[in-house]
């Protein structure tokens, strides 16, 4: 049957063997385990719904120019604040441009705002943490200072200071979310690397001589990459409003890219936001929504990859 | 077994830990984890390694291969290519070493990465000791898993999927996969029911036969030893107080800490003493170890000397002329 048997006159010990390999593979569970990592994610319904939104308001936002019947841009002095009709979905704002498509186009650089700055943290925050904490000593104190520096530095301060330095543009925008965002990441995978580290696999490949950097990003990332994802939603989820709260403010991206902080910059106007209030409810309706739709997946993600939960 | 052909030799192998202790991160202290070992493992055996948990077992097997570096004292491998102190070596120097000596471990459970199949997990060494195709290292994990009596198409399957021997039996291949000349095998069947323990224990001897192996074989469990190890060295806080044949340990037991270990066994055979000797106290801790000898507080012979001088290890007649105790009230050493 096997070149082992081949190679060896089979024993007893063998057949006892081959007794105790049928019952475990009749135990064995056919489960495959990316299959298990997906059938609980999709029995967590929030998560599924969450997904779903999330889908649908990406999907319109990158399909915008077919999907608007209006230029998010050009004013039309004839419909001024006009309320929703069958021609404007969301009515119109006070320049009389179309808000139902600055919806859209604004989803486009919100979620590149959000999504972006959430990933380039992510990237920057895996590099370093997952190295460091892996190896640890002098590097590992060094980039823990460093975090420290970047997360006690008041990122609203940090933002007057770069705006006044660079000007407000969406690369700086997404530039000082990285900054002030990467800390978060790199202390969740550093300490995740720290528990892994002593684990006997780990011990093993050392013993093999395999390098630090091959260990700690091939072998151990795997197995920090659920906490990663979760992290990686949620602060995309934080981003955008925080993309919104300072747009809001006026600060964020410039006013003349629609986004949807910069849509509800127009609220700002109490007669706005008593009497106009399509302006500022839609949109605000869609960045919570879309806030919520990825805490719930950012949540469905960490029960499904949480080995302690059974599913 | 040729007698006098080591193929490691520890001398006076220390680790200490230092312990951080507040915001500052001062030492404060140290966990002599093995304080002053001198071992020789020679070629072919199987050494056991015995001793209560904690007492620096498994951080012995990990200096050894370097996986925790001594703090002092010398590893020296003995191979074809003559003498090399492992201990003075860097990284790169060690590549050549890794080859030679390999580690089981004890945890089933945390010795496999939970996001690789078999094969991931297995292949990487083969590939860093140039195995170029992935043909080649399918072809030789496959090998190794049928040599641990698993299937073969076990090497695409998660860890998860199997049990704890399983598991054990598929850590065993992987020591095995880049031909060692040396495993230590740190509690590889502790975890394990007790008719598992034997197969994997009874494989264990059938590979060490089929490629010439030598075993450092770690384990808490004097029964297990008896009829499997050549020699047996005993531990306990760091230090190796008791050295000899397997045989002569059971039949010519000397320091008193090996005999109360040896008591504790539950035995089936009438003609050894069965009476139970209880170890009052704990381990004492490797942070502030006991003067004089380490076993002092818990032994029943304790005289004053043995609160003040620490023993070293001697050598006394036994059947082989060969068995080396740490204790004062040992009579008639033979003089070196
Ligand atoms: N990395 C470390 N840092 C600090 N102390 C350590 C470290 N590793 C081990 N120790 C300490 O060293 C001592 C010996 O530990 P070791 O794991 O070698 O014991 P052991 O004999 O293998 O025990 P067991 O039978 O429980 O496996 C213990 O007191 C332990 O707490
Ligand atoms: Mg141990």
């Amino acid at each position: 049957m096997t070149d082992a048997t081949v190679t060896r006159p089979r024993t007893r010990r063998d057949a006892q063997f081959d007794r105790i390999r049928d019952r475990e593979a009749k135990l064995a569970g056919t489960t495959q385990r990316k299959g298990r990592f997906l059938s609980k994610f999709l029995n967590n319904r929030l998560a599924v719904i969450g997904f779903a939104i999330f889908a649908v308001i990406c999907l319109m936002s990158l399909f915008a120019p077919l999907i608007a019947q209006h230029d998010p841009m050009s004013p039309n002095l004839r419909a001024i604040a006009k309320p929703p009709s069958a021609e404007h979905w969301f009515g119109t704002d006070k320049t009389g441009r179309d808000i139902f498509a600055r919806v859209l186009y604004g989803g486009r650089v919100s979620i590149l705002v959000g999504l972006g700055s959430a990933l380039l943290s992510a990237l920057i925050g895996v590099i370093i943490g997952v190295y460091s904490g892996y190896v640890g000593g002098w590097l590992d104190w060094i980039a823990m200072r460093i975090s420290e520096i970047f997360m006690s530095f008041p990122q609203i301060i940090l933002v007057l200071l770069l705006v006044a330095i660079l000007g407000q543009s969406l690369v700086n925008l997404i530039v000082i979310f990285t900054l002030t965002g990467w800390g978060g990441i790199y202390r969740m995978a550093r300490a995740r690397m720290l528990s892994i580290r002593e684990e006997e696999y780990v011990q093993a490949l050392r013993s093999f001589g395999l390098g630090p950097a091959r260990i700690a990003y091939k072998h151990m990332l795997p197995n920090a990459l659920g906490p990663i994802m979760v992290n990686i939603t949620l602060s995309t989820a934080a981003f955008i409003l925080q993309e919104a709260g300072l747009s809001f403010l006026g600060l964020g991206v410039p006013l003349s890219i629609p986004t949807w902080g910069n849509i509800l910059n127009a609220a700002q106007d109490l007669r706005v936001l008593e009497q106009n209030w399509w302006i500022w409810l839609p949109v605000g309706a869609t960045i919570s929504l879309f806030v919520l739709s990825v805490n719930f997946i950012g949540d469905g993600l960490r029960d499904a990859t949480d080995p302690s939960q059974q599913g | 077994m040729q007698p006098n052909d080591p193929i490691l030799t520890l001398r006076d192998v220390q680790v200490h830990f230092p312990i951080k202790s507040g915001i500052l991160k001062r030492t404060s202290g140290h966990v002599r984890a093995v304080d002053g070992v001198d071992l020789d493992v020679y070629r072919g055996e199987v050494l056991g390694l015995v001793g209560e948990s904690g007492c620096g077992k498994t951080t012995l097997g990990k200096a050894i291969l370097q996986l925790v570096r001594a703090t002092n004292g010398t590893v020296t491998y003995q191979g074809d290519g003559g003498e090399t102190e492992l201990t003075t070596l860097d990284d790169a120097g060690l590549f050549a070493f890794r080859k030679r000596l390999q580690i089981v471990f004890q945890d089933p459970h945390s010795s496999l990465n939970p996001a690789f199949t078999i094969f991931g997990s297995l292949e990487d060494p083969l590939r860093h000791y140039g195995v170029k195709t992935r043909k080649e290292r399918r072809k030789i994990v496959g090998d190794l898993l049928e040599a641990v009596n698993m299937r073969r198409e076990s090497m695409d399957r998660y860890p998860h999927e199997f049990s704890g021997g399983q598991r054990q039996r598929i850590g065993i291949a992987r020591a095995l996969s880049i031909q060692p000349e040396l495993v230590v095998c740190d509690e590889a069947v502790s975890a394990l029911d007790v008719s598992i323990q034997a197969q994997v224990l009874q494989l264990l001897m059938d590979l060490k036969r089929e490629k010439n192996l030598t075993y450092v074989f770690i384990t808490h469990d004097l029964s297990v030893t008896e009829f499997l190890c050549d020699r047996i060295a005993v531990m306990y806080l760091g230090k190796i107080v008791e050295l000899c044949d397997a045989e002569e340990l059971y039949s010519n037991t000397l320091h008193p800490y090996t005999e109360a270990l040896l008591s504790a066994i539950p035995v089936a055979d009438l003609d050894r003493k069965s009476q139970r000797i209880v170890l009052e106290g704990d381990v004492p801790s490797p942070v502030n170890p006991p003067s004089g000898c380490p076993f002092h507080p818990r032994c029943r012979y304790a005289q004053p000397v043995c609160r003040t001088d620490v023993p070293q290890l001697r050598r006394y007649r036994g059947k082989s002329g060969q068995h080396l105790a740490a204790c004062h009230l040992i009579d008639h050493p033979l003089a070196d």
